[in-house]
């Protein structure tokens, strides 16, 4: 019987594992409705500043902001969202690798990069494979606040108006829905409007109070962050449904080996029952 | 009548959407007034009330602690700021988000927690001014 009982110890400590992860898919449910919660309720302000910024890029101002203004790069800057903690499968593997294919991209174009990286994930992915770090914050937590962020874009934000780098990108995950999540690196600086905005009368411009130049740097320096927050509150809700799949797959598998291992668990029993029975038999014959 | 369409957003959710006979708004040169057709106008917010006169005279206030106020002669957008903001706040967590990316231990935080302890005071005063307000007009 001793393969029999080495079966059951197996048995149980599958079983055990099955019970956690059931619990982390059955946590990652309940936090992912208040992420998406989170999530809609940020998208208001991200439309209307968006909106603002395409009104003003249709104003003839007397001045142009650089976070407007193309130029030729020679050197970009990365905000890396990635999560704090694992077991949400392919998630920030997969944003890496997308990342690491642009950086490849700029490589090849001559294009020096640095980074700010949001989460304990993107650090440990720049401690593995190199890259100039110049800012960094993790542990958010399940609700992130704007102000956890304000020193990291302020940080890339600097740097692009001191002329260091010459466009700013945001490397995160778009969530789509429960199933499917998109990572990908998009261009924030220069501010490109969007196209399908109403538009307005032709040669005007606004009244700006105080200064022209002191507001849209103010409305821009918003728009970043507002691209910001929405990526983290994004990355939070993607997160929380990719765990939950990955939990939901691992319960399933650990079903799936309990299964196997009782079945086998079932056949030694049989097997030294019938031995036993056999070896009884053969002595009464003996005899 | 003319109305103008009204938007409040933060960062945390809407706040407010409709139409509006006259909005009232604390910029930060002066309290404006804003009439539909008005001239397109940007401004910066101080922290204050937002009042919104509906298209049936009834006014409605919303408490606004800083943002940045955006008019067109058909819409008027308010983006509040959820987050308690001033220059010298935003300087120190820069430094400190660059100081965290060279070393993982954090203690002093003693810049940022002034800086943010006077803005917050700055909001809080009118906070209290705005709900000492509405208390009046109701009684």
């Amino acid at each position: 019987m001793a393969g029999a009982k080495e079966i059951r110890s197996k048995i149980k400590s599958v079983k055990n594992t099955q019970k956690i992860t059931r619990a982390m898919e059955k946590v990652a449910i309940s936090k992912m409705r208040r992420a998406q919660v989170r999530m809609t309720e940020a998208r208001p302000y991200a439309e209307k500043i968006r909106r603002t910024i395409a009104h003003l890029s249709q104003a003839n101002t007397e001045v142009t902001h650089p976070f407007m203004a193309e130029r030729p790069v020679k050197r970009v800057g990365v905000l890396v969202v990635s999560t704090d903690r694992g077991l949400c499968g392919g998630l920030n593997t997969n944003l890496f690798r997308q990342l690491t294919r642009s950086i490849r991209e700029w490589r090849d174009a001559g294009i020096d990069a640095e980074y700010a990286v949001i989460g304990n994930k993107g650090l440990s992915f720049f401690r593995r494979v190199g890259g100039q770090v110049v800012a960094q914050n993790s542990n958010l937590g399940d609700k992130p606040h704007i102000d956890q962020l304000l020193g990291a874009i302020k940080v890339l934000t600097d740097a692009y108006r001191e002329g260091r780098i010459d466009r700013l990108y945001l490397a995160s995950t778009q969530f789509v829905n429960t199933m499917t999540q998109r990572p990908g690196v998009r261009q924030v600086l220069p501010v490109q409007p969007d196209a399908g905005v109403q538009k307005l009368a032709d040669n005007w411009d606004y009244i700006y109070e105080p200064s022209a130049a002191e507001l849209l740097d103010t409305v821009l320096q918003r728009y970043v962050e507002s691209q910001v927050y929405q990526a983290v509150v994004e990355n939070v809700a993607s997160e929380q449904s990719a765990r939950m799949v990955a939990m939901k797959a691992a319960t399933d598998n650990a079903g799936k080996i309990i299964n196997g291992l009782q079945l086998a668990y079932n056949k030694a029993r049989q097997a030294s029952i019938t031995k036993e029975l056999a070896e009884i038999v053969g002595g009464a014959a003996a005899v | 009548m003319a109305t103008i369409e009204i938007d409040i957003v933060s960062a945390e959710g809407q706040i407010h959407h409709g139409q509006a006979s006259m909005v009232f708004a604390p910029a930060e040169m002066g309290e404006v007034g804003i009439a539909p057709r008005h001239a397109p106008l940007l401004t910066r917010l101080k922290p204050g009330a937002v009042r919104v006169k509906g298209v049936d005279g009834v006014e409605q206030a919303f408490f606004v602690g800083g943002g940045i106020l955006e008019v067109q002669p058909h819409l008027v957008t308010v983006l509040a700021d959820t987050a308690i903001r001033a220059k010298d706040c935003d300087e120190a967590l820069a430094t400190e988000a660059k100081r965290r990316a060279e070393e993982k231990l954090s203690n002093a935080k003693s810049d940022v927690d002034l800086a943010k302890a006077q803005a917050e005071l700055m909001q809080a005063a009118a906070l209290a001014e705005f709900l000492t307000k509405i208390k009046k007009s109701t009684h």
